[in-house]
């Protein structure tokens, strides 16, 4: 006789049940972009809605801003890092191939062994985390799911580069996943259109450095190396056309689809949280998608730029922390980046 | 062929919702960038609001070549057949 199985336990529902933020402390204003490209601060407010954004010191690690999000939210959710089974972080800025930045991360916050990976979906890898953890939890694989968002983007951009550097922050945010009475965590709207690749994308691959290295150890001319004209090390480039296109008109209806898999409609929300990217695709999103004026949306770019991963939950943080009343409140989040990739669910503001 | 004056009628009233210039100044040897200050992210808003209103496509790669109001007008009139 052929042995069966033993089914796995899933749950209904899930919910997010604490947010925690990390913000690094060095603030570069657009006074400080303008020593490196020919721009001027009125130009960056009004074509980019940015003021400001924080960068991370040299010795602050990817980690190190995850792991400061995670005891935030950790601890306003009530949950004991030993309580959590599996670690998600999303990043495309830990500056290891392996190990993963989440096995550090899941050591450093108490939650070995809980299994842990890390996310490369760029812009959309928060919106990625949570179904994953909304799909861990509701099949019973874990309980208590910690998904963080974290960028140090200052390590891969060219201050003097005008498509998209100057956009860029660093920072985390971090949530807490876990069961819940009633549904929390609607179904995900996650995909990708890969033949924009190159619409956001590094300028070179590694492998362009380590070749240029070994050139000038065998031939002994490092003129290679010391030319900045090379740029070798790699940094991010973008058509900003062809995203800001992909990025309204396309993600409306990806955020219109999320709305209808959670059975909701835009006036049933109490907040708008896409991810972070520029003031005017988040203006002509919700132009979009008709928000009511009671809708907030998230606009903590003025202050922190874009912060790929980790943009969605600072600015859920900072939405919270402005309008205690929201929390309770359904929020439609929607993050979109590099791949190109996409994601967006709507959940209850823990 | 699609009416060229209407084309220009119709992208004058999208270019005036979008930036606030009058329809008059609109003009078919006007450059986007250079006489009506229309910056890349405000021409892709004016570019698929054109889409919609003429039922046209245009690829991200050939909004790159509509550098005057006239050059998107004949682009717009030859796509509508």
């Amino acid at each position: 006789m052929t042995a069966t199985l033993k089914p796995t336990n899933p749950v209904d529902a899930t919910a997010v049940l604490g947010l925690g933020v990390y913000r690094p402390s060095i603030l570069v204003d657009n006074e400080q972009i303008c020593q490196w490209i020919d721009s001027s601060d009125e130009w960056i407010r009004k074509r980019t809605g940015i003021v400001t954004r924080h960068r991370a010191p040299a010795d602050v690690s990817v980690v190190d801003m995850a792991e400061a999000a995670a005891t935030e939210a950790l601890k306003d959710a009530g949950i004991a890092g030993s309580q959590v089974d599996s670690v998600i972080v999303s990043t495309v800025t830990h500056p290891y191939m392996t190990p993963s930045a989440a096995s550090d991360l899941a050591a450093r916050v108490g939650a070995t062994p809980a299994a842990a990976f890390d996310i490369s979906a760029a812009c959309a890898g928060y919106c990625y985390g949570i179904a994953q953890a909304d799909a861990l939890v509701r099949s019973g694989h874990a309980k208590h799911v910690l998904v963080v968002g974290v960028e140090k983007l200052s390590d891969i951009i060219d201050n003097h580069e005008r498509s998209i550097s100057f956009l860029l922050g660093d920072g985390a945010g971090a949530v807490v996943v876990g069961p819940s009475d009633t549904p929390g965590i609607a179904a995900s709207v996650i995909g990708s259109n890969g033949e924009k690749w190159n619409a956001v994308s590094m300028d070179n691959s590694l492998l362009r450095l380590r070749d240029a290295l070994f050139d000038a150890q065998t031939s002994g001319d490092a003129s290679a190396l010391l030319d900045p004209e090379q740029k070798l090390w790699p940094t991010l480039r973008q058509d900003g056309q062809t995203v800001f296109r992909w990025a309204v008109w396309e993600m409306a209806k990806v955020a219109a689809e999320a709305l209808e898999k959670a059975g909701v409609a835009a006036e049933d929300l109490a907040a708008f949280v896409p991810h972070q990217a520029n003031i005017r695709i988040i203006d002509e999103l919700s132009k979009q998608l008709k928000l009511p004026d009671h809708v907030l949306v998230g606009r903590d770019i003025v202050d922190a730029g874009n912060t790929s991963a980790a943009s969605i939950p600072l600015a859920l943080h900072r939405l919270r922390a402005e309008n205690p009343d929201v929390s309770g409140g359904l929020a439609l989040q929607i993050g979109f980046g590099a791949g190109l990739v996409y994601g967006a669910q709507v959940i209850r503001i823990p | 062929m699609a009416d060229k004056n209407a084309i220009l009628a119709g992208l004058a009233e999208i270019v005036e919702e979008e930036t606030g210039l009058e329809t008059e100044e609109v003009q078919l040897d006007k450059s986007f960038t250079e006489d009506l200050d229309i910056d890349s992210i405000s021409m892709m808003t004016i570019v698929v609001n054109a889409e919609e209103k003429f039922d046209v496509k245009i690829p991200d790669e050939e909004v790159k070549n509509l550098t005057t109001v006239g050059d998107a007008v004949t682009y717009i009139a030859n796509a509508a057949g």
